[in-house]
């Protein structure tokens, strides 16, 4: 290896997070979300059609009550939000090429994906700890 | 970068639409609807814990025909983008890129998500009822 064949430093080489400066990540996070969300979503699905889908408020309150249907809703929401905020980076990099317009839709798809994951985090862990049974 | 009137490639509207390419824009503007549908979640969840009064306007809302019509086609693009989802992740440990292989799996996508949304929407909701 001479000098002209190879212009990266050694602490570049040794990090090995490329041009990018984060390497596979955002490919290997996507994946790893894609992963999770197989048994994750298909479980939310059938809950959803078996106990969920109801009129009645106090019906979806007491779903909640359980510690691990909240854990379980609280990782597909995790994993879901950070799929999505993924997903979409790459249709507005890969569409959007006007500097102003694609860091504006790149800022508002991070704000909306956390935004709406907390949203939904908070609502979950409010349903949890409402003690529905003791206003029946 | 300089000229903006190069011809620029793919050319879509001289391209014959092939299952390989019909699939795949399937698969972001599913994913896409998928992320829209997010609000719905939002909405439910949110209501459900802080605005309970509006839970069962936004129920009744769902409910509709033209609730039901785009949990219909949320149904659709999730079972897309589940299945094809599964069929990206197999190229990813590098299975199943020849071309044969390649087009029986999109069938295939094709295939669960009709048969998954058919049975979710003809048999699951009524029995759940």
């Amino acid at each position: 290896m001479t000098a002209t064949s190879n212009l990266r430093t050694e602490l570049a080489k040794v990090k090995g997070l490329g041009a990018s400066r984060h390497a596979v990540g955002h490919w290997w996070l996507q994946r790893v979300t894609a992963v999770a969300l197989i048994p994750l979503s298909l479980w939310f699905l059938v809950s959803l059609l078996t106990a969920l889908l109801s009129p009645n408020v106090v019906k979806v309150a007491q779903w909640f009550s359980s510690p691990v249907h909240t854990i379980l809703m609280a990782l597909l929401l995790v994993a879901t939000f950070i799929h999505a905020k993924l997903g979409v980076q790459v249709v507005i990099e890969d569409y959007v090429h006007k500097p102003f317009a694609k860091y504006f839709l790149l800022l508002a798809n991070t704000f909306i994906c956390f935004g709406f994951a907390t949203v939904c985090i908070l609502a979950v862990l409010k349903l949890h700890f409402l003690d529905v049974g003791a206003s029946l | 970068m300089s000229n903006d009137n190069r011809p620029t490639s793919p050319h879509l509207s001289i391209y014959r639409p092939q299952i390989s390419s019909v699939l795949s824009i399937l698969h972001r503007m599913t994913g896409l609807a998928l992320f829209a549908g997010t609000a719905l979640m939002v909405t439910w969840l949110w209501s459900a814990a802080y605005a309970p009064s509006f839970y069962a306007t936004f129920y009744s809302g769902l409910a509709s025909s033209l609730g039901k019509l785009c949990l219909f086609g949320w149904t659709c693009a999730f079972y897309y983008h589940l299945g094809n989802g599964i069929r990206h992740l197999f190229w990813d440990i590098g299975k199943g890129f020849t071309l044969p292989v390649m087009n029986r799996s999109g069938w295939a996508v094709i295939v669960f998500m009709l048969l998954m949304t058919a049975a979710t929407w003809g048999f699951i909701i009524p029995a759940a009822q």
